[in-house]
């Protein structure tokens, strides 16, 4: 086995006049965990897009275990022994594990042979590297954790000698996410190697042998794991000091904003989303509802700003009772003072194609401030624009730019500037810093707190653990559409709510 | 340069080289039927413009064609495809026709007017269906509308055949107004001005047709209803969210759909047959989505655009006239390659046109 699984020499990728990727160079050692962090947009995932063929590189040589390698898809990947575990995986969902891990090998004429042949391999990989799976198990019954499982078997089965990990933690619980640790350990131990993909740095800490930082497309650093730590990897990142904890006075919570009763919701496949939720939040507190995605948050965020309607149960919102039957929208739940920033701003929040100042009148386009008789005043929907742009901090600050033309961070903040600044009673926010930067990150947490010392409401819905526990005065945690505890965020720890998250009650454990 | 001028230049440019090539290949066609290509495009250009009568028929065209398009691009702005231009001209035109018939003794002036209102309303009704159709219950608007221009094709047929047609006559076509509910000539007009032009159908509904124009562009990019209705047609989650109702704006879409191109009718029938006929509308409804995506559904796209069909139509009938190789087939291919090429491939040189602009856009920053 060579001694050097990958070396990326002065690696150059522009998109247009975008430079994604300047003069990079990367070597990562065969056998070990090497992580690679960085901002979103910092050009990790293009780095990796060109070791694994996606995109060509502009100029830079590539060498697989210490042979000069030309990359041209994902194919000519797969044959220097890269394999790749997306971030969303590329499972069949209806397809048996084996067919999946199978399909686009397959040989010869009846396909029940080269499965059967491969049946064996599979097996054998499985218990090499501890991957136990049931290979008739159909994908769409398996949790995420063995989805995930098949997509590194998969890589396997093609022969990877060097896997690529892409956010792998994303949809995993902590409890999930320890065990795809064990398994990378045993991969490195027969010899594997890894890159790691994450802006998690307690990952990065806890598995990785040597880290590298991407910053702004460059490479800025590579550390050995053991001689850095969260800190000073933080910085790297950014390119300045960070504050990783979030300074914040004790709660004072007041009269009850919003309360929540017995909501019970099946979607339009009869599926039983939220079952029985009941929840009050008061004033000048934030509630934060941990939860593995998919767990139901979405669909209870839908329903309580009007976005889907309500079936079952009632929502109280200032003392105004809501029930099936009043039919509500998300424009009427505006209108008894609430406001939302969405879980996905470019589905949901935003526009993307429009420009700013259009984006900030969204949901607010009948205010009487933005509009004349017939037409509407475009100078008040600017002026409002700038001003907003300038408290939190939007760059460039011009509201004639479509929105698509901002970085990740500065929509964040359009959108969470366009819900506060209004200034209600009752703050819901859905995955405020999902693709966030670490300094909008900053911004927008400070200001989210500075909304509940200003005695507002704040309802908080993420799946970063770490964002919750920061944040939330209580927490309460959701697992297949149920409440399954409330937890003070004082007492908190990751341990409790990671099993609480996995469905297991105190008690029960 | 800003962001905003570099687009626009390349949304030109890309339409331009992309017109020239569907006039290049039309060009080669004829040269290879041996026929001298220039020679055609001179006649065309002079049959389109080179005088007064020709002018008034290709601004003619160009005011159907205006009607149809923006009838199509509301629907585009609001995310549907309104196939059914067709129908709802036809029903719009029957309103007016119906209309004129039972109001022939009163003045123009009160007429017109409640002609405007009378198309809006069936042709509305006429989009509004499928509109209704897919916001309640999701059947696709291309299916839909499709089946309402047949429906309406019949049920035109089947009026003019059996109710409308005077007895004594035998062609499928309604009595003529009287005269005082016809819409002034071009030449008519002029003439109150003491200028003398050739009669053409071309009249009043022309500027009638500049004025929808307008009021289009006001409506879709400053008014809170088109806000909405952009909103709906770019990000229907977004829409949800932002409190807008769907399934209503997709109604109103629709139904403004149908009453502008209802308002050929208005061109047609009160402006220029003065009588109900079969097929008064026929291809223009058509013809008007390639005009609007050609214009990029923007109304100043679609005035440039409709007077390009219109060119096309007038200067292919003299083209076809004057020169005996050419029949209005070619005409045809002609207009076939310019749906072709600044329609279906109208991003084949766009790569190339961009990275030309920004590089000029960065030398000259």
């Amino acid at each position: 086995m060579p001694n050097l699984a990958i070396q990326l020499t002065d690696i150059n990728k522009n998109f247009g006049n975008v430079c994604a990727n300047k003069n990079v160079s990367l070597t990562v050692k065969s056998g070990t965990i090497h992580g690679i962090v960085g901002e979103n947009g910092a050009g990790k995932s293009t780095l990796m897009s060109v070791l694994y063929g996606f995109y060509q590189a502009d100029s830079g040589s590539i060498a697989v275990l210490e042979k000069q390698t030309v990359i041209r898809s994902a194919h000519d990947a797969i044959q220097a022994g890269i394999g790749m575990v997306h971030q969303h995986f590329m499972l069949v969902d209806t397809f048996t594990v084996l067919e999946n891990v199978v399909l686009g090998t397959e040989s010869g004429i009846s396909l029940k042979e080269s499965l059967r042949a491969s049946e064996l391999e599979l097996k054998r990989l499985e218990k090499e590297y501890h991957l136990e799976v049931d290979i008739n198990a159909t994908i769409n019954t398996l949790p995420v954790g063995l989805q995930q499982r098949v997509e590194i078997l998969k890589a396997l089965y093609r022969g990877a000698e060097i896997l690529i990990l892409d956010e792998p933690t994303g949809v995993l619980t902590p409890q999930e996410a320890d065990h795809l640790f064990r398994i990378l350990d045993e991969l490195r131990e027969q010899g594997k190697t890894v890159i790691l993909i994450t802006h998690k740095l307690r990952e990065i800490m806890a598995i990785t042998d040597y880290v590298s930082v991407m910053r702004q497309g460059e490479m800025v650093a590579h550390r050995k794991t053991s001689e850095t730590n969260r800190e000073e990897l933080a910085e790297l990142m950014v390119g300045r000091k960070v504050l990783l904890r979030v300074d914040k006075a004790p709660a004072n919570p007041g009269r009850t904003v919003l309360s929540v009763d017995n909501l019970d919701y099946k979607d339009n496949s009869g599926i039983h989303r939220l079952k029985d939720v009941s929840f009050e939040v008061h004033s000048g507190e934030i509630v934060g509802v941990a939860g593995v995605s998919g767990n139901g948050q979405s669909e209870l965020l839908d329903i309580i700003t009007g976005i889907n309607p309500l079936q079952n149960g009632t929502i109280k919102i200032n003392d105004q009772e809501i029930t099936p039957e009043s039919r509500v929208d998300a424009a009427s739940m505006r209108r008894l003072g609430m406001a939302h920033v969405p879980e996905d701003r470019q589905r949901m929040g935003l526009v993307t194609s429009f420009t700013a100042s259009e984006n900030i009148i969204l949901g607010y386009h009948k205010d009487p401030a933005y509009n004349g008789l017939i037409e509407m005043d475009s100078d008040a929907i600017t002026k409002s624009c700038r001003e907003q742009m300038e408290h939190f901090d939007v760059r460039p600050g011009n509201p004639l730019l479509r929105v698509s033309l901002f970085s990740g961070g500065n929509q964040q903040k359009m959108v969470v500037a366009r819900e506060m600044e209004r200034n209600t009673d009752l703050l819901v926010v859905g995955q405020p810093t999902r693709g966030v930067d670490i300094g909008a990150i900053e911004f927008i947490h400070r200001q989210i707190i500075a909304m509940r010392d200003a005695n507002k409401a704040v309802l908080l819905v993420s799946v970063e653990l770490d964002e919750i526990l920061s944040l939330s005065d209580r927490i309460l945690v959701m697992f297949d559409g149920q409440i399954m505890g409330e937890v003070l965020a004082k007492d908190a720890n990751e341990r409790d709510i990671g099993l609480l998250m996995a469905g297991i009650r105190k008690e029960a454990a | 340069m800003n962001e905003r001028q570099v687009n626009d230049l390349v949304v030109t440019l890309v339409t331009v080289t992309n017109l020239l090539l569907a006039f290049l290949i039309s060009g080669v066609v004829i040269w290879a039927l041996g026929e001298d290509p220039w020679f055609a495009l001179e006649t065309m250009l002079y049959g389109a413009f080179g005088y007064d009568e020709g002018l008034g028929y290709t601004l003619y065209y160009t005011t159907n064609f205006i009607f149809t398009a923006l009838g199509f691009a509301i629907g585009f702005h609001c995310g549907l495809f309104n196939i059914g231009a067709e129908g709802q001209a036809y029903i719009g035109g029957l309103a007016v026709g119906l209309l004129c018939l039972w109001l022939e003794n009163w003045s123009l002036w009160i007429v017109f007017p409640l002609a405007v209102i009378a198309s809006i309303i069936f042709g509305g009704i006429w989009g509004a269906i499928p509109g209704y159709l897919k916001a309640r219950h999701g059947s696709h608007e291309v299916v839909t509308t499709i089946m309402f221009n047949f429906i309406a094709s019949v049920i035109m047929v089947y009026l003019l055949s059996h109710v409308l047609r005077p007895p004594q006559e035998m062609s499928p076509e309604s009595r003529d107004f009287a005269e005082n509910v016809w819409i002034p000539q071009m030449h008519e007009i002029f003439g109150w001005f003491g200028f003398e032009i050739t009669q053409t159908p071309l009249n009043g509904t022309f500027f009638f047709a500049l004025i929808c124009l307008f009021l289009v562009w006001r409506f879709v990019w400053f008014t809170r209803w088109g806000y909405e209705l952009r909103t709906v047609g770019t990000n229907e989650s977004a829409a949800v969210y932002a409190g807008i109702n769907v399934s209503k704006n997709i109604i109103i879409a629709m139904i403004i759909c149908g009453g502008l191109s209802g308002f050929v009718g208005i061109n047609e029938i009160m402006g220029s047959s003065h009588r109900i006929m079969l097929n008064f509308q026929a291809g223009i409804g058509f013809t008007g989505i390639a005009v609007s995506l050609i214009g990029r559904n923007h109304p100043l796209g679609i005035l440039l655009a409709a007077l390009l069909f219109g060119i096309l139509y007038q200067g292919g009938a003299e083209l076809s006239f004057e020169v005996q190789a050419i029949d209005r087939h070619m005409v045809v291919l002609i207009q076939g390659l310019v749906v072709l090429f600044a329609g279906a491939l109208e991003n084949l040189f766009r790569p190339q046109i961009e990275q030309f602009v920004k590089q000029v856009a960065i030398r000259t920053a």
